[in-house]
């Protein structure tokens, strides 16, 4: 039995909207989640130079350094940070999505593996911010 | 005291007359027990017969009577006016697929992209019906139980903006449904869907998660691409590094 197609020159097609993306406060926030890896990114370049800069010299580094100290800088890195805490904790809640904790027969809900990851998360920050404090003094 | 009523804003489109969609007013008597689909039925039988939508069993088993209410993909049968009331209500055809007329979407591309990904148990071998069933624990049931419940309603193909901006990609519940039967313990397929790792499969999905979020049984089809993309990654890999080993 073959299927009744309907007359393809009487149907009529919708084009989607270049502004779907704030039709829905979901969508919204899946092309902030989306942009935010463009502040990553930028900010990792940042980084990259500035670590280059270390191989020419102190006075360089330095004039790098002061350069990332004006207030557009400090600006784009503080946006920067809240894009890459938004993407971190989207990473998380995803993760629980794709990789189902149980134990024994029982799943464990959602919110609460997002939760360990972020508790994780928050720990390895501290570790890192100890040993830092330590190599620094 | 007058009978409380609600305005239908409903998309009309007959195409032996319209060159394009438009919008058409009904007002309804306002019940606090009737969902969208009764408004339809009293415009149906009660106003205009000529206004055309599909529904069946009225309960949220068949799938037929999914449209965008308000702009938000949903069961026609299961959305209540009193959710709405007193605003008007907008109901619209689903969004990414062609409009038939009125209400009714050709949903012939779905249907072809839920038969390639070979929708049912495949084997290497078929053991005769003698030798019995193939039996399964409860927990290899419990591994793919949650993707059967699927009732083909296409409201996630509506919510899904990939799928809008890129008619190719196989779309969430073609992939559920093909990673039911890949988690399947009596499956043995896997590498007969493969359908499913290409390019227009799961690798399309951005993870926009709005399938799981309208979906109306709870598949879930968002996790069954995310967990797909970890296997499709993890053969890749064996393949690469174990070629001798088995997939």
């Amino acid at each position: 039995m073959s299927a009744v197609r309907p007359d393809p020159s009487k149907l009529y097609h919708r084009k989607m909207p270049a502004t779907w993306w704030l039709t829905n406060q979901s969508y919204f926030l899946f092309m902030l989640r989306e942009l935010s890896s463009v502040f990553v990114a930028v900010f990792l370049v940042v980084y990259l130079c500035q670590i280059y800069q270390l191989s020419n010299g102190p006075d360089a580094y330095r004039a790098f350094t002061q350069k990332l100290s004006s207030p557009g800088w400090i600006l784009f890195h503080l946006v920067a940070l809240l894009f890459a805490l938004y993407h971190s904790i989207t990473w998380f809640q995803s993760s629980a999505v794709v990789l189902p904790l149980r134990i024994g027969e029982r799943v464990i809900p959602r919110p609460i593996v997002t939760a360990l990851h972020v508790v994780a998360w928050a720990i390895v920050s501290i570790i890192v911010l100890v040993l830092f404090l330590a190599l620094k003094s | 005291m007058a009978e409380p009523t609600i305005r239908l804003n409903v998309t009309r489109y007959r195409p032996e007359k319209d060159r394009a969609p438009t919008t058409q007013a009904y007002v309804v008597p306002y019940r606090e027990d009737w969902v969208v689909l009764d408004a339809l039925n009293h415009i149906k039988d009660q106003m205009d017969g000529t206004l055309s939508y599909r529904w069946s069993c009225r309960m949220g088993v068949c799938g037929s009577c999914g449209m965008m209410v308000n702009g938000t993909p949903k069961l026609t049968c299961a959305a209540f006016l009193r959710d709405y009331y007193p605003q008007e209500i907008r109901v619209e055809p689903l969004v990414n697929f062609p409009i038939i007329r009125d209400l009714v979407i050709d949903m012939t591309d779905f249907m072809e992209k839920l038969k390639s990904v070979k929708p049912w148990i495949i084997r290497k071998e078929e053991k005769p019906v003698s030798e019995g069933e193939y039996l399964q624990t409860p927990a290899e049931l419990e591994a793919f139980h949650q993707f059967t419940q699927c009732i083909n309603c296409m409201l996630c193909y509506a919510a899904c903006p990939v799928y809008g901006l890129e008619p190719k990609f196989l779309g969430p519940a073609a992939i559920a449904l093909g990673y039911r039967y890949n988690m399947d313990s009596r499956d043995q397929g896997k590498d007969q869907r493969e359908i499913i790792g290409n390019h227009d499969g799961i690798w399309d999905c951005t993870f926009v998660g709005e399938c799981s979020v309208v979906c109306p049984k709870h598949v879930d089809p968002a996790a069954a691409i995310q967990r797909s993309k970890v296997d499709v990654t993890k053969n890749w890999f064996q393949s690469i590094l174990m070629p001798w080993g088995q997939r």
